[in-house]
């Protein structure tokens, strides 16, 4: 399991880094694409882990993952609004749903404990890749000062998510 | 009653007004990119606490032993007036990194 789960995070990041190569400099609204992307993936996996899981504290993970990213995406959505910006699908947000689509199916198959844990393992992983995405990639390239300034709250907020997430994953074992 | 009275009556009334506030203090705490500052608080009882959520994400401020369990909208402020003294470790329900301390003087 955790080897299969390190191979997936090596090829999103490979993925991601190969898509993001292409695109020499990603463009404001690919980059408010893949950062609102990513929060619908990590909306989605909660939503799943809120009727699956069966951890208390794992429950309280996930109802907290999708008040947070449904509120950092809402401010995504008003400042792109203001900003008259489209956000655009890229090659980056396609690699990106279709493994998180396959990472659901994974879990899916899953009970128990079993799943609390395959959940908050990936829950870690998953927040390690973006927010190393959002540090060496995304907050680099964007060029509007307010999309930067949000994507930095962003960081923030998920940096605190990995480590909340680490800690669940601390205690279960 | 001569107006003398009343007027005297007035004076107490507002100096007593004038008591409270003068023992009473407001501490402003910040809640910002989910770190509480001041993480340390020295208080009294009776002083009030003024929680200041600038986060775009809802906090909590949680105390351990039970004694509050306030809830901070985004980009909202709560305040709560110290009833008891003790030294009171308190968090974030929705994200548990986030934690303080009230030290409360009698």
């Amino acid at each position: 399991m955790f080897v299969r789960l390190s191979i997936a995070v090596a090829a999103l990041s490979l993925l991601g880094s190969a898509a993001l190569a292409q695109n020499a400099k990603l463009t404001d609204p690919q980059i408010a694409h893949i950062a609102y992307t990513a929060g619908v993936i990590d909306i989605n996996a909660a939503k799943q882990a809120e009727t699956k899981a069966s951890n208390k504290e794992v429950k309280a993970f996930a109802k907290d993952m999708v008040r947070d990213h449904e509120a950092v995406n809402e401010q995504a959505l008003d400042l792109v609004k203001k900003l008259k910006v489209t956000p655009e699908d890229n090659d980056t947000s396609k690699a990106l749903s279709k493994q998180a689509s396959d990472k659901l199916a994974e879990l899916a198959k899953l009970k128990g404990a079993a799943y609390d844990k395959a959940y908050i393992d990936n829950e870690v992983a998953y927040h390690k890749t973006v927010n190393t995405a959002l540090e060496t990639q995304l907050i680099p390239s964007a060029s509007n000062p307010e999309l930067k300034g949000l994507l930095q709250t962003g960081l923030k907020i998920f940096q605190g998510h990995q480590q909340h997430a680490e800690h669940v994953a601390a205690s279960l074992k | 009653m001569s107006s003398g009275r009343h007027l005297a009556i007035l004076v107490l009334l507002a100096l007593g007004a004038m008591a409270v506030p003068a023992h009473a203090a407001t501490i402003q705490i910040v809640m910002e990119n989910l770190v509480v500052s001041p993480a340390e608080v020295s208080a009294k009882v009776g002083d009030t606490i003024e929680w200041v959520n600038k986060d775009i994400l809802a906090h909590t401020a949680t105390a351990r032993n039970g004694d509050f369990d306030v809830t901070l909208a985004p980009k909202q402020t709560a305040t709560l007036v110290l009833k008891k003294a003790g030294t009171v470790d308190y968090y974030c329900r929705y994200h548990p990194n986030m934690k303080a301390v009230l030290k409360i003087a009698p």
